[in-house]
């Protein structure tokens, strides 16, 4: 096993390389003086001199990357000017916040998902599975930030259960509780598309397994029905069912900018699209490469638990 | 495409679906024609107005414009946004997806590597990264949006592509001196068009809703111009005074997306051929039952099917598998089942135990009694507990029939512990004992290796070793022996051999083997289009068939190393049983047939002693009874 978790490592390397260039390219599409762009109000000319010097924004595109890598390698992501900050300082500060809304919400969504997925298929056709089968349909087609602007509504304005916004109160202690009832809305609200999406393969994949001779062989073991379902069943469903939790962890995280800026959440989200509106390039190329690069890491984590399952993967 | 239309009529919600966006379109189209406020003229004196009010049916926004207005434009600007993002993903990535996959080679490596890069981005941040170079702006987030989606369709189209590009037309065009270019036009698009028409409809609402989201965050239409997203964004400020302003963009968004994606998933249903046939639907616990009366046991055997009737029901059609069987087995005793694949021995055998799929399988008639009692609509509870642990069954493909992704030892122990209670190590010991039992060597090794790791034959003496873990009285015996190769099934013949033997079993052998049965077999029970032809002793069966059938089935077996099994040497099919003719059902292949045979039913009749057959002009007959 340690031998494939070093394997996929490295098979990464190529992958991050690749994002890295994606990223400096589309950079590269800004139009005019990039050291002007950069700087933006701070644009001075022994700013702009210093800037060109340091990134080599005079220099041809393939210096300009080299020399954009190496920093990067030795955790230099630049310089953000409207902040006054190292941009990697920035980002992980934002970092852990975004963390615990997507990492809560990929939680629920899995849990749930494939819950609702495993009960619809037992279920086929039965009441359980037409209600569940409704509320996907209705789950997966209403916006993620507009379901957050409803639930602050509903659940904060006019039922006062949780706070209208924030992760921490202003004034007060901060703990776990007070945390969890900050989170439970964002984390809700970013979890129902992905929960859609994962019941309704799971349900599928639910069906497709139940069909198969093993099922049955269980069943003329006398094995208990529940225990077909959930055991049996589900084991072998969870070896198609985990692919799609690795890619709806991406649009987790990408739900996650959304409803950042609903909920106001300090996560990255949040920063990316105040750094794009203040134009403060450099903070928006290093974050984007930065969880773009954890997005990565967090593939070959699914696929380890999938040959951790899957005994018939060559590991 | 008729038909699909039909289908698409047939699911209500899809077309609902269908009706919603025409709506939705047709609206968005005519808005410049009808007499609505100006969307972009401020009145703030006028703002916030509830809905209902006075010249505005929807209210007003924070700035006094009417809101019905915005609305309307609003809608009409993101549908042309998610069209457009979608034309242009479409036909961009297309293009990309026909030149990798028409060259192949390098090209294709080269540029399927990069579409794998962009994949490995959550969306959001490459979209959010273009906008970031660009600048915030509507053509720059639609931009964005298309380029976000271009993998996608790159990667969907290589791959029709490549079916297409090695085809043996476009072989003998580019012979013929076809240009590259001229084969792409006139051969490869042509038959990928269908396909990119089906992505751009699948994913249209998704590119609705990214626009939308990216001029909710102020990066995609600038004020004074709005789109759904950017209406809402503006609304977001004055969300808990003034609700309906966000609402009514976010409703519109909803209904939209809703339509769209009832539309999808009807012309996904449609397209699925799976779900027509019905093959899709999960098997129940147990075999649906259905039967008017319950029919008496015709012995007091420790086994007993009289009259059993199991019918498939696929849609608007019946098909009778079994048609009123009556067999019995008494304790210790082999009795043989024997037919073509179709004969309905195998559902003979399932509906025992009520583990015939259902739906379609229904059991109609007749009753199979076990130690005295009737278990057919038997409680599920009650049947559960005979399973296994009295009547136990082996199936015929041991590595579909074994869980792929548990161990054997894990699976002997579930057998074990599902009846019993006593623990993991205990379980553990009686289950090396059982591998032990049906001569897997080294068992204590074994019993941690997972199917795929084993040979067939060795993972089919664990089938039989979890059919024997509760020392069950009976066994059935699906086709153990046909998926292995000679050798190996005389071993696994010979274990069940003695395991009979030594623990006093009853087993009911289903096979299509007259080889097989003889050499098992105290009985044997020939089935044909779902009904028992012929019955009696193995030996005399086999030394004198009666009904030309049986005779037809001995012929077919290979004599010792005589190679393949001839099964072409019965001329014809077996009917459908869906349609059995009157009489005779093997009529239709037999040389004797006469008119009388298909004038009406047949009873299986005794021809001599412990002899039954079903045909009106049996063979053999002095033999048996001299
Ligand atoms: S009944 Fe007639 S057709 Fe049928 S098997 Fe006997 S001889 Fe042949």
């Amino acid at each position: 096993m340690t031998g494939y978790i070093l394997k996929r490592l490295v098979s990464a390397i190529p992958v991050l390389l690749g994002i890295s260039v994606i990223v400096f390219l589309i950079m590269a599409m800004i139009p005019g003086d990039p050291a002007t762009a950069i700087l933006g109000s701070y644009a001075t000319p022994e700013n702009v001199e210093k800037l060109n010097r340091d990134l080599g924004l005079d220099q041809g595109l393939v210096p300009r990357y080299f020399i954009w890598l190496g920093n990067m390698m030795q955790g230099d992501f630049g310089r953000s000017f409207a902040l006054n900050r190292p941009v990697i300082d920035e980002v992980l500060d934002r970092f852990g916040a975004t963390l615990i809304l997507a990492g809560t919400s990929f939680v629920l969504c899995s849990i749930l998902g494939i819950a609702a997925g495993v009960v619809s298929a037992a279920r086929q056709y039965g009441f359980a599975d037409k209600a569940i089968t409704f509320v996907v349909l209705l789950g997966i087609s209403i916006p993620s930030f507009f379901l957050g602007m409803m639930m602050i509504l509903l659940f904060a304005v006019r039922l006062k259960w949780f706070p209208v916004s924030g992760m921490w109160p202003i004034y007060g202690d901060r703990n776990f509780w007070v945390l969890l009832d900050h989170l439970a809305m964002p984390a809700i609200a970013l979890s129902v598309v992905a929960t859609g999406v994962i019941a309704r393969l799971a349900r599928s994949a639910m069906l497709e397994v139940l069909r198969q001779d093993f099922i049955r062989t269980a069943r003329a073991k006398g094995v208990r029905e529940s225990r077909v379902i959930w055991r049996h069943a589900l084991r072998a469903a969870m070896v198609s069912i985990i692919p799609i939790l690795g890619i709806q962890a991406g649009f987790v995280l990408s739900g996650a900018v959304y409803i950042e800026m609903v909920f106001q959440w300090p996560g990255v989200g949040r920063m990316l699209v105040d750094a794009i509106l203040k134009r403060d390039i450099l903070l928006v190329q290093g974050g984007v490469v930065f969880i773009a690069a954890c997005y990565v890491m967090f593939n070959i984590m699914v696929d380890v638990a999938q040959a951790l399952l899957d005994p018939r993967i060559k590991t | 495409m008729m038909a699909f239309l039909k289908l698409l009529a047939r699911n209500r919600l899809a077309l609902a679906g269908l009706i919603v966006i025409w709506i939705v379109v047709f609206l968005a189209l005519i808005t410049p024609l009808l007499p609505l406020a100006d969307p972009d003229v401020t009145d703030t004196p006028n703002r916030f107005k509830a809905p209902f009010s006075e010249g505005a049916v929807l209210g007003t926004d924070h700035l006094g414009r009417d809101l019905l207005s915005r609305l309307m434009w609003g809608t009409r600007l993101s549908l042309a946004m998610g069209v457009a993002a979608a034309i242009i993903a479409a036909t961009l990535g297309s293009a990309i997806g026909i030149i990798a996959g028409y060259f192949g080679g390098r090209t294709d490596n080269i540029i399927m590597r990069g579409v794998d890069m962009l994949m490995a981005f959550p969306y959001i941040l490459l979209a959010l990264a273009i906008v970031a170079a660009l600048g915030p702006g509507l053509m720059n987030a639609l931009f964005a949006v298309a380029a976000v989606n271009v993998p996608f369709f790159a990667r969907n189209i290589r791959g029709i592509t490549v079916g297409v590009a090695h085809k043996e037309f476009v072989d003998a065009v580019r012979l013929a001196g076809m240009r590259d270019s001229e084969i792409i036009l006139r051969e490869v698009l042509p038959n990928v068009l269908p396909v990119i028409v089906i992505g751009m409809s699948t994913t249209v609402g998704w590119m609705i809703l990214e626009t939308a989201g990216l001029s909710f965050l102020g990066l995609g239409s600038q004020p004074p111009q709005a789109d759904l997203g950017s209406m809402l964004g503006e609304a977001r400020s004055a969300l808990i005074t003034n609700p309906h302003t966000s609402i009514v963009p976010g409703a519109m968004i909803l209904i939209i997306v809703m339509g769209i994606n009832l539309l999808g998933d009807g012309v996904r249903d449609a397209l699925d051929p799976r779900l027509k046939s019905g093959a899709l639907s999960r098997p129940m616990p147990a075999t649906e039952v259905d039967r008017r009366e319950t029919t008496r046991a015709q012995t007091d055997s420790l086994l007993d099917i009289a009259g059993l009737q199991t019918e498939f029901r696929v849609r608007n059609r019946v098909y009778k598998a079994v048609g009123g069987v009556d067999l019995h087995v008494e304790k210790g005793e082999c009795l043989g089942i024997i037919g073509e694949s179709g004969s309905g021995k195998s559902v003979t055998a399932l509906s025992v135990m009520g583990l015939v799929a259902s739906p379609p399988g229904v059991i109609t008639g007749g009753a199979v009694h076990f130690d005295g009692d009737d278990i057919i609509g038997a409680k599920y509870e009650v049947l559960r507990s005979l399973r296994g642990r009295r009547v136990a069954y082996i199936f015929q493909d041991p590595l579909a029939t074994l869980h792929p992704l548990y161990k054997i030892g894990d699976q002997l122990i579930e057998a074990i512990q599902t009846h019993e209670t006593i623990s993991k190590s205990a379980a553990r010991s009686r289950a090396i004992d059982l591998l032990k039992s049906v001569r897997i060597p080294n068992a204590e090794n074994r019993i941690d290796s997972y199917p795929h790791e084993m040979s067939g034959g060795m993972r089919q003496r664990v089938g039989i070793a979890m059919a024997l873990a509760n020392d069950p009285d009976v066994i059935i015996a699906d086709e153990p022996t046909t998926a292995l190769d000679v050798t190996v099934q005389a071993q696994i013949l010979s274990v069940l051999n003695d395991l009979r033997r030594e623990r006093g079993l009853a087993i009911l052998f289903i096979t299509h083997d007259f080889g097989v049965v003889g050499q098992l077999c105290d009985r044997v029970a020939v089935m044909y289009a779902g009904k028992i032809v012929e019955e009696g002793p193995t030996d005399a069966v086999l030394r004198n068939p009666q009904h030309p059938y049986t005779s037809r089935l001995i012929d077919c077996v290979p004599t010792l190393g005589g190679g393949q099994r001839k099964l072409a040497a019965i001329p014809g099919l077996p009917p459908v049983v869906d349609r059995l003719p009157d009489g005779c059902a093997f009529a239709d292949r037999c040389d004797k047939v006469q008119m009388e045979c298909r004038s009406g039913a047949i009873d299986l009749a005794a021809t001599a002693p412990a002899r039954k057959t079903r045909c009106l002009f049996p063979e053999n007959t002095q033999e048996a009874s001299a």
